[in-house]
């Protein structure tokens, strides 16, 4: 069989210009240590990862740094806006991201409350509105809605992120016939972001058209995360090659795969 | 020794004067590469750490990276 059935290395996709060939980002929370973390983090194969902006620990100014594990010269950092309930705190938590990191491209992200911290969809718009003013380029986290989702991607977002279940739930893809019509409308790349669980979920996502799929716990939560990241990328690489070659239709009634002629008598 | 008085990550701090954004990052013991810093609700750019004078008062807050989803 030729090599091109194996890799599909044109298969790339593009936000804010910039192409991936990696269609997982993950997210660098949550794991025991900062070791985990990156091995965690190669083993996905990920090219993009998404971080926090928090204030330094100036009690212990030694302590070692997200930036000597992983490296933002080998990954694209995604800054997150986690924690900000409003447009002006997301504003001032990316320019902070900016001034350290040097780059425009952010994920933004304004959370309800616990227990569901949905997707604060006003909120976000608001905040969106600001930082694209400001010259961010806003990847959205945002409900599975597609009059919002649409109102966002018309403002300017480069890529929006429906979640498929609840942050850290590991629920699955919990309404995929709404992500469908989300991928049907959307022009510029849609992810599911937030509900995967395991490795079939993102199989899931991917099959649906998803352009990628951004997680977190589900790796970093697994017993053990470095083999359920290689499993990850396995399972976004599948998925993507299950969309592209078009499942067959499902019908009703079984279809032998064995010729029914020519049985000895 | 005269000193100023400035918030830091929420905290009171008295540091000697005058000091500038540079000099504070010394004194903290911190990479000036890998964090970020926002003097009264504005940024202050890298490229004006030395030149930036802190004043009594000022609220400073100085941030990183850390692992997020």
């Amino acid at each position: 069989m030729p090599d091109t059935i194996a890799v599909d290395s044109g298969d790339t996709w593009t936000v804010a210009g910039r192409s991936f060939r990696s269609r997982l980002i993950v997210g660098t929370g949550k794991y025991k240590d900062l070791e985990e973390t990156a091995a965690a983090i190669k083993a996905s194969g990920a090219e993009i990862v998404t971080v926090a902006v928090r204030r330094v620990n100036l009690s212990d100014p030694g302590a070692p740094m997200l930036q000597d594990f992983v490296d933002p010269k080998v990954y694209t950092y995604l800054p997150n806006t986690a924690g900000c309930f409003t447009a002006k705190d997301a504003v001032r938590t990316l320019r902070l991201a900016r001034e350290a990191g040097g780059w425009n491209l952010v994920k933004l992200e304004v959370l309800g409350p616990p227990p569901h911290l949905y997707p604060d969809m006003m909120a976000t718009f608001e905040a969106a509105e600001a930082l694209i003013k400001d010259g961010f380029e806003v990847m959205v986290y945002c409900a599975d809605d597609p009059v919002g989702a649409k109102r966002l991607e018309d403002m300017g977002c480069v890529a929006i992120m429906p979640l498929g279940a609840p942050i850290g739930s590991g629920l699955g893809l919990t309404n995929p016939a709404m992500l469908s019509m989300l991928i049907e409308q959307t022009t510029v790349p849609l992810l599911v972001d937030a509900g995967v669980g395991t490795a079939s979920d993102a199989a899931i996502a991917m099959e649906l058209g998803c352009d990628a799929v951004l997680l977190n716990s589900a790796i970093a939560h697994a017993k053990d995360p470095i083999r359920m990241a290689r499993a990850m990328k396995h399972a976004v690489q599948a998925g993507r090659d299950a969309f592209l070659a078009g499942r067959m239709p499902r019908r009703m009634g079984a279809d032998p795969s064995s010729p029914l002629t020519g049985l000895i008598r | 020794m005269s000193g100023l008085t400035i918030t830091l990550n929420g905290e009171p701090r008295v540091f000697p004067t005058p000091i500038s954004v540079v000099g504070l990052l010394e004194a903290l013991g911190l990479d000036a590469r890998k964090v970020a810093v926002e003097r009264n609700e504005a940024i202050v750019p890298r490229s004006t750490y030395a030149q930036t004078l802190l004043e009594s008062g000022d609220a400073l807050e100085i941030v990183h990276f850390i692992g997020g989803g």
